[in-house]
């Protein structure tokens, strides 16, 4: 059973080391390195940055990462339900009807309120 | 003779010990996946640039090679001799950790894609909860790229790309349920088995609504044109790759089409019955080509591919609020009314649940 997961282990592993590799052999092996203050200097259209870019932005972001975190774990609670809906039956049906239902009315709610506006 | 050498081999073979048999056994299989994945990625840029040319009345690239064919070796020839340019204000490890972090899911995914009967690496049980766990962490690869670039319209890319990845990530899972509660099971081979009789016995049918929003959303969270605002040029220049080069930015690529191909590829395995023929039951099942079999996984997943391309060859990109419109507030709404929909019809025993 669980020596099933050991290919997919061996290929997460493996994806990290192409990547790396990649990247070791074209940016310090092959690749030429020649860093000089202009071209090491962010990107920002031709003008000198004069402040930092790790600004202030938008609180909508949050929002949006906020509602993700709800809805994803519903997501989560609707896959096993999903699997065995025809052997629970109506019940199943019943009590994830009551559970999105609330899911549902907060959605409703963030929609009235304009959460999901983006002007 | 042969017989002595294949006895030598197994011999050796048979000398090493057991785990390390099992690792080189399966480093074998993911080798014979991943480089054919690499191939396809690297012709799938071809194919973009030479079906987009068509399509805009030019010919595309024609003159590496005879008509261009290998453009894409060029490419990636010159990008591995490029400097990567590492900003002075940009954190270093971050800063080239996020193309990693970005291409090993992307590859990773591929451990459970059934390529025909019982061609798969890795036959797990939760192997679509797997593969949704792991397009969710390409997105950690875009928001530490924009974080660590530590450039503003970085930063602003991948604010962007972030939030829409994440929005459609919840219309792409509730679909996913919807093929969960059509096939009862997690495995893709058996998603694939629960499709076998014909045409019609494919999810494409019964969960129409869903392939829609599914292949839709899987466009918008690979950043695929037209929903490529996180790196739309005539505004934010490249998005959380501006500050990118050489290697570096090659990583970042491969991993965007690997997950192209990818969504392709579980397009034609959820909703059109990956390897099985279309033409089921009306021929001989042990005929080598109309007969099931890789080549119509990779002819379906191919057809999704070109649906790519076209779509960005066609529309022009949507505005920001209409992208987080569309997931929030027609994607949600329409795949949990066919949730409960499906949900009645399961229970009922009508429709294509009828058993």
């Amino acid at each position: 059973m669980l020596e099933n997961y050991l290919p997919v282990l061996i290929f997460i592993c493996l994806g990290l080391i192409v990547g790396l590799a990649m990247i070791v052999m074209g940016g310090f092996i092959l690749a030429p390195r020649r860093p000089d203050p202009q071209k090491n200097s962010p990107y920002e259209c031709g003008f000198e940055a004069f402040e930092d870019a790790r600004l202030k932005f938008d609180v909508r972001y949050y929002l949006v990462a906020i509602l993700f975190i709800i809805f994803d774990l519903e997501i989560a609670f609707l896959f096993p339900w999903a699997i065995v809906l025809d052997e629970i039956g109506l019940f199943g049906i019943v009590a994830m009807g009551i559970f999105l239902g609330i899911l549902v009315i907060g959605f409703i709610y963030e929609w009235k309120k304009g959460a999901l506006e983006w002007e | 003779m042969i017989e002595t050498v294949i006895n030598f081999a197994l011999s050796i073979w048979e000398w090493f010990p057991l785990w390390m048999q099992a690792l080189l056994g399966n480093l074998f299989f993911i080798v014979i996946i991943m480089v054919p994945l690499m191939l396809s990625v690297a012709y799938v840029t071809y194919a973009e640039r030479k079906i987009i040319g068509y399509m805009q009345v030019r010919i595309g690239p024609n003159r590496v090679g005879p008509k261009g064919w290998l453009q894409p070796i060029a490419d990636a020839v010159k990008l591995m001799f490029k400097e990567i340019v590492i900003p002075t204000n940009a954190n270093r490890f971050l800063f080239l950790g996020a193309p990693i972090l970005s291409i090993a899911p992307a590859l990773a995914a591929w451990a459970v894609i059934p390529f025909n009967d019982g061609w798969v690496l890795a036959d797990v049980n939760a192997a679509l909860l797997y593969i949704l766990a792991l397009t969710s962490m390409g997105v950690y690869g875009v928001i530490v790229a924009g974080w660590a670039s530590n450039s503003k319209y970085a930063m602003m890319g991948a604010l962007r790309s972030a939030a829409q990845v994440v929005s459609y990530e919840i219309a792409m899972g509730f679909a996913l349920v919807g093929v969960l509660m059509a096939s009862g099971s997690l495995n893709l081979g058996e998603i694939i088995s629960k499709q076998q009789g014909g045409v019609s016995d494919w999810f494409i049918w019964p969960l129409l609504p869903l392939f829609f929003v599914y292949f839709i959303s899987g466009v918008a969270e690979t950043n695929r044109a037209p929903f490529d605002v996180a790196e739309g040029e005539s505004e934010i220049v490249a998005g959380f790759h501006v500050d990118y080069s050489g290697m570096a930015f090659a990583v970042f690529f491969l991993a965007e089409y690997a997950n192209i191909i990818l969504v392709a590829a579980l397009t034609s395995i959820m909703f059109f019955g990956g390897w099985l023929s279309p033409f089921e039951g009306l021929v001989d099942s042990d005929s080598l080509l109309l007969g099931n079999g890789i080549h119509w996984f990779l002819a379906k997943t191919a057809l999704f591919i070109f649906m790519f391309l076209w779509l960005r060859a066609t529309f022009p990109r949507y505005r920001y609020d209409q992208i987080m419109r569309l997931g929030w507030k027609v994607f949600i709404p329409v795949t949990i009314v066919w949730l409960f929909v499906e949900a009645v019809m399961v229970v009922m025993q009508v429709g294509p649940w009828a058993v």
